[in-house]
């Protein structure tokens, strides 16, 4: 089975990022660049399939500037077979990513597309569900384990009251979650083959995708703080400030 | 402006996420519906027409909605979404489902987790795990969102006397089937409706250790939640998972144990009124958010908590 996965350029995971002082977006200058850490979930899942001769080939898809290209390279050195990277310097919204991938899926015919749950940059979570809108395919979002048979895959999902189990007729739309699995590093050779492997770049424009915005960022601003309160002695302080001052027990 | 609200429910009863998502629509202004999806939800329908400033319920009741599968109640949504303007659900893990899913078949941009209505058309919401709030502004016809629940005071359950009305179609999309659910069992209130939460972290050790934070969170009629990192090692289910990817709460009294603060966990919890941090690290980044910060061994302070209450 042919498995199409999604990559994200996001700012790296342990940075901080501030609205810019003008309040006109995120400050990213000079921001280390890393994949999103679901679609790196959804790389690993992908090529342990592979691995476990569910996968035949595994397609890297990324959506982005031309720096996206690493991140695709990344997930061809962890595994992937080769990659697409459709370019475009403008900071697309879920309906325009999904609508790009629907283009894909139908030039490719994959039987499961494999993304992370939600970025972390943008916090959405929709560009999964969109795809399986768009496709008219099933969807299984938040998963945390995936069987594959035949022409269905059974998914757990963790859902707000525990874990759901749904089963999905192929093709599928799945969106992975922290618990699916732990992804491996990419190993030195696995680095040094990936650059031969083959990276096809298209634009939204050839894809037929209109990319005007829908929803206009107005302002992105700081939240407000929180003050640093005090420390206490002990737990009986504790105790008393929670009753006397805070008030927030009796 | 009309608005319409998908209800989150149990078939017999309306789930609280979603008083709190009809406050956000009352913000929006204009007639708020309800729509509850489901089967045999007769009962559930007759709750939502007694919530305080509903206009009318729809009551979608057909084994194809019993477990609100994406897949059927996605069209559903998108044959009635034409008579509204805005269409709302509570951002968990059903609305978020089901939301984009409606958006996009409606050729519409929705909007994840609003946190404040600044008008009809704009709204904010954090991004960034909660370091950047967005003021974004839609363009499109229907607004399509869901709505980060603790942003917004609860309507009244009771009160209103809202007409019920029967929606016949039927989408049995045929691509998804429902096997079960693993649901734990907890007499203790739930973590996202809790007004007082305790978590713990990777300083917890193990699921055993869990029981400190039990006995005190029975004291204090208390909502347990964890952190990632306590998730990730196995010592206590996913959907005690607090944070950016996890459940966001804003209780009155937010107390985390054994959590260092990481800026994921920050964004589920920050916006509690009070903190109160635990951790023998005093350089833990969890104190510079914490009201009242206690520097100790849980160990020894968990069972002093206990005996104190």
């Amino acid at each position: 089975m042919k498995i199409l996965i999604a990559v994200k350029r996001v700012a790296d995971y342990n940075v901080k990022v501030r609205a810019k002082s003008d309040n006109t977006g995120p400050d990213l200058a000079n921001v280390k660049m890393a994949i999103n850490p679901f679609c790196e979930i959804a790389v690993e899942e992908a090529v342990r399939m592979k691995e476990n001769g569910i996968a035949t080939e595994i397609i890297a898809v990324s959506i982005g500037p031309q720096a996206a290209q690493e991140q695709v390279r990344t997930a061809l050195a962890l595994g992937a077979d080769r990659g697409i990277l459709v370019e475009t310097d403008v900071d697309l919204e879920p309906l325009a990513i999904a609508k790009c991938f629907k283009a894909i899926c139908d030039k490719e015919n994959p039987d499961m597309v494999l993304l992370g749950k939600q970025a972390i940059d943008g916090d959405n979570n929709q560009t999964g569900q969109m795809i399986g809108a768009l496709t008219g395919w099933a969807q299984a979002t938040f998963a945390s384990e995936i069987t594959v048979d035949d022409s269905n895959i059974t998914v757990i999902r963790e859902v707000d009251a525990g874990l759901q189990t749904v089963k999905l007729k192929l093709p599928a739309i799945v969106t992975v979650d922290l618990r699916l699995n732990e992804p491996r590093y990419a190993s030195l050779p696995n680095i040094m083959k990936a650059k031969k492997k083959t990276i096809d770049k298209t634009t939204p424009e050839e894809l037929g995708v209109d990319t005007a915005p829908r929803v206009i960022l107005l302002k992105a601003e700081p939240p407000a703080e929180r003050q640093a309160g005090v420390k206490v002695e002990d737990v009986a302080e504790l105790i008393e400030k929670l009753k006397n001052e805070a008030k927030v027990i009796s | 402006m009309s608005i319409l609200v998908i209800a989150e429910h149990d078939n017999t009863s309306i789930k609280g996420a979603t008083l709190n998502t009809i406050a956000a629509a009352a913000e929006i202004g204009g007639d708020v519906d309800i729509l509850i999806a489901g089967a045999n939800c007769s009962a559930a329908g007759e709750a939502a027409a007694k919530i305080a400033g509903i206009n009318k319920v729809l009551v979608a009741d057909n084994p194809a909605y019993e477990f609100m599968l994406t897949e059927n109640v996605s069209p559903l949504i998108v044959e009635l979404a034409t008579n509204y303007s805005h269409i709302l659900a509570p951002a968990s893990t059903n609305g978020k489902n089901i939301i984009p899913r409606v958006s996009a078949l409606l050729d519409a941009q929705s909007i994840s987790e609003i946190s404040a209505v600044v008008s009809a058309d704009t709204f904010q919401r954090p991004i960034y795990a909660g370091n950047i709030i967005a003021t974004v502004q839609s363009s499109d016809p229907i607004k399509v969102m869901t709505v980060r629940t603790t942003a917004f005071d609860p309507v009244a359950e009771e009160g209103g006397s809202a007409s019920i009305e029967g929606v016949d179609s039927v989408h049995n999309a045929e691509i998804s089937e429902y096997l079960g659910e693993e649901v734990a069992k907890s007499d203790r209130p739930e973590l996202t409706a809790a007004s007082i939460v305790i978590s713990g972290g990777r300083g917890m050790q193990n699921g055993e250790n869990f029981e400190l934070l039990y006995k005190v969170a029975d004291k204090l009629g208390a909502a347990v939640g964890a952190s990632r990192a306590a998730v990730d090692a196995g010592f206590v289910p996913n959907e005690m998972q607090v944070g950016q990817t996890g459940k966001i709460v804003a209780p009155d009294l937010y107390i985390a144990v054994g959590i260092s603060g990481a800026i994921q966990h920050l964004a589920g919890m920050k916006d509690s009124k009070v903190i109160v941090a635990i951790n023998k690290d005093e350089e833990a980044p969890i104190f510079q958010v914490a009201d009242y910060g206690l520097v100790a061994d849980l160990f020894k302070a968990l069972p002093e908590l206990d005996s104190g209450l």
